[in-house]
């Protein structure tokens, strides 16, 4: 009896059109493409992207040069060098990123004490000359300030969790 | 003159027959891949042009705009000839296939044969290009292509024999004439299992997924049209896809019931479809053949060389001998409405 | 007119590719050229509207006998040399085997050709006009020769299984699948389900 089912389950293609079942259903079910440029997928407010230096509200940078993120980098693609100012403060004279050599880990932006460093959400940039790709301390406070809003408040809506 | 005058008259036939042939080649290409796409739960192409639908266009521009690669080790004119080779018979089939009732260029006495004659020379342009290529990987192609287009052929045939001792007729208008009457008395009925060994070899000799081992991606990156590139390449292209259509628009003929609508002959409902030209329903079915094509390749994985072997010869082969003597049974018992 | 012209064409082409097909130094260009020799000869047969015969000979001829030629010739790595060798010592051989088909062809033709045209064929021909050479073949097969139809038929079935035979061989110790075993595996057979006696959740 088991036999006789079988044979007729091979002859009449039955696992066949089980398959075909599946694909038939899900050419109706929706597709699942985010279409990239007009739409984008949600953002944690933990994203990793390009990275940027903050400043305090009175206009003061964070960064006190302690090295931290230049010693934690896996990459070694921070370079700081620091000075003492006028005011007796420490602060960088210095700090380039190499994003070719950057893997976006977010480990600058765990060590670091005053939350300067920090990644945020922008991941779509390029470069068009060599050299490039090495940014330095002024485009990385000029990030910081056109982004501080929401760095701001991706930071407060993370605060809880740490 | 009056020579001169048939002749162009041919002429147009032939161009007003083989424009929408390729058409229908575009549309297919698009359509499968936005199909699978949706399958697979993708968009597939919707940039170019009506969400996608002109995308055919760019990609035919594209081909013709590229240099076609000539191996400097091929065999020249042979591998110019393949291409053509492997087209030809794809158009010149539909010579024969009526479209809607009387709308048929040759109505030949031997038009099945005619068919299956001309779908045995498509084998040709792969065996030609693999060797012309000079290449292992298109050789190896063409080997199995040929292996897999002559044996599937076989069971093809015997398919097709079921279907003119049913009509009791080669000449493919007079099949289509046996078929007269709603969708019972179509031959899918009475010759069901030969229906699904025409299909499946008609599957297998288009080299269509799942027994697409002559292109093998996977092993053989693309078989028999690896050195092929440019137009060359597009018109394998063209011939792989006028292929399917020619098969599915004899599938929709030999059972289906051709130009006939699945209602004709009822009464009430057949005389209000009576309006619609039988081309239309011709095109319906031939259109359904060609979405299982793309359905196919979204469901099944690639046969292994050695399965396919076996399936043809050794399970396909076997059930059409057995039908064809349970058919002549029927037909000479005169069993149910179709014979 | 127009049709002796096309005859004359196809009688070239068949004539030039037929020359081919023995001059040509590479098999495989001679394998193709005899399919341009069966094509054009069908073009002939068609001319002479014989079209069950020509896309037979299409179907049977170009379509199966020709591709595996093809397959054999494309597969063999033929060197040209050796194979001239004994042009000269076979060619009053060939010589002798073409001069007996010439004298039968002239036979078969020149033969009153009077009982060629009325005799066995024109016999079933139906007045009327309809020239439905299957049928008309059919009827002559299936009656008159079928006999020798028939004997034809045992004599490839004997061919088959000949061929079969030789090709056949058994080789011990060779690895090979038992497709349809394979195929009649079941799950049940060689998957069994066990309970996590642990429960559900916990497989750290």
């Amino acid at each position: 009896m088991q036999a006789l089912r079988e044979f007729f389950n091979s002859f009449l293609l039955v696992e066949l059109l089980k398959g075909m079942k599946l694909t038939g259903r899900h050419l109706f079910s929706g597709r699942f493409t985010i279409e990239y440029p007009e739409e984008k997928a949600p953002q944690s407010p933990r994203f990793r992207g390009l990275h940027a230096l903050r400043r305090y509200p009175n206009g003061e940078e964070r960064c006190i040069a302690c090295k931290l993120c230049e010693a934690v980098c896996p990459a070694l693609a921070i370079t700081i060098e620091s000075e003492e100012r006028e005011d007796g403060t420490r602060r960088t004279t210095r700090y380039d990123i190499d994003l070719f050599k950057c893997i976006y880990c977010g480990f600058c932006e765990e060590s670091c004490p005053v939350d300067s460093i920090v990644e945020t959400r922008i991941y779509e940039y390029h470069f068009e000359n060599r050299g490039e790709q090495i940014i330095n301390k002024e485009q990385l406070l000029a990030i910081g300030d056109l982004y501080e809003p929401q760095l701001a408040r991706d930071r407060a809506m993370d605060a809880p969790y740490r | 003159m009056a020579q001169l005058w048939e002749l162009s008259l041919i002429m147009i036939q032939i161009t007003a027959l083989i424009i929408p042939v390729l058409l229908t080649v575009a549309l297919m290409t698009v359509a499968e891949r936005k199909i699978i796409g949706k399958m697979q739960l993708r968009q597939g192409p919707n940039r170019v042009g009506l969400n996608g639908w002109l995308q055919p266009i760019a990609d035919v521009l594209k081909l013709i705009m590229k240099e076609a690669v000539l191996p400097s080790s091929a065999s020249k004119g042979l591998f110019i000839v393949a291409p053509l080779l492997s087209i030809m018979p794809a158009l010149a089939a539909w010579a024969v296939l009526p479209v809607a009732e009387g709308w048929v260029i040759a109505d030949v006495n031997a038009g099945l044969l005619y068919v299956l004659a001309m779908a045995s020379l498509g084998v040709y342009g792969v065996i030609v290009a693999g060797w012309a290529s000079n290449s292992k990987y298109a050789l190896l192609g063409a080997m199995r292509a040929g292996a897999q287009v002559v044996s599937y052929e076989i069971a093809m045939g015997f398919a097709l024999v079921g279907v003119l001792m049913a009509a009791g007729s080669l000449n493919i208008s007079a099949i289509v004439e046996a078929q007269a009457g709603p969708i019972w008395n179509w031959f899918w009925l009475p010759l069901l299992p030969l229906f699904l060994v025409y299909w499946i070899s008609g599957v297998a000799e288009t080299n269509r997924l799942p027994f697409d081992v002559a292109e093998g991606e996977s092993e053989i990156v693309a078989g028999f049209h690896v050195e092929y590139s440019g137009i060359a390449f597009a018109i394998f292209f063209l011939a792989e896809y006028a292929n399917m259509v020619l098969i599915s628009g004899l599938a929709a003929i030999m059972f289906l019931g051709g130009w006939y609508s699945p209602v004709h002959g009822l009464p009430l409902i057949g005389p209000a479809l009576a309006w619609v030209p039988g081309v239309i329903w011709f095109g319906l079915k031939t259109s359904f053949f060609l979405f299982c094509y793309i359905w196919f390749r979204g469901t099944f994985p690639r046969y292994r060389y050695d399965q396919i072997m076996r399936l043809g010869w050794k399970v396909l082969i076997p059930v059409t001998v057995v039908w064809l003597i349970v058919e002549s049974v029927f037909v000479i018992t005169g069993f149910g409405p179709w014979f | 007119m127009i049709q002796l012209t096309i005859f004359y064409i196809f009688a070239a082409v068949l004539l030039v590719a037929a020359t081919v097909v023995i001059t040509s130094r590479n098999p495989v260009y001679s394998a193709l050229f005899l399919v341009l020799c069966f094509f054009t000869s069908s073009a002939l047969w068609l001319l002479a509207e014989a079209e069950f015969l020509g896309i037979a000979l299409v179907l049977v001829y170009v379509g199966a006998v020709m591709v595996l030629f093809l397959f054999v010739v494309m597969m063999l790595d033929i060197n040209l040399a050796p194979m001239r060798e004994g042009f000269a010592r076979y060619l009053p051989v060939g010589l002798g085997v073409g001069a007996v088909m010439v004298a039968e062809m002239a036979l078969v033709v020149g033969s009153s050709s009077a009982e060629f045209a009325e005799g066995a064929i024109a016999s079933t021909v139906v007045e009327g006009g309809d020239s439905n050479n299957v049928r008309l073949l059919g009827n002559v097969i299936y009656t008159k020769y079928v006999f020798q139809f028939e004997v034809a038929a045992v004599v490839l079935l004997v061919a088959i299984i000949a061929a079969i035979m030789l090709t056949l061989r058994r080789r011990g110790g060779t690895k090979h699948q038992e497709v349809a075993e394979q195929v009649a595996v079941h799950k049940a057979d060689r998957l069994r389900l066990v309970r996590d006696p642990r429960g559900k959740h916990d497989n750290q």
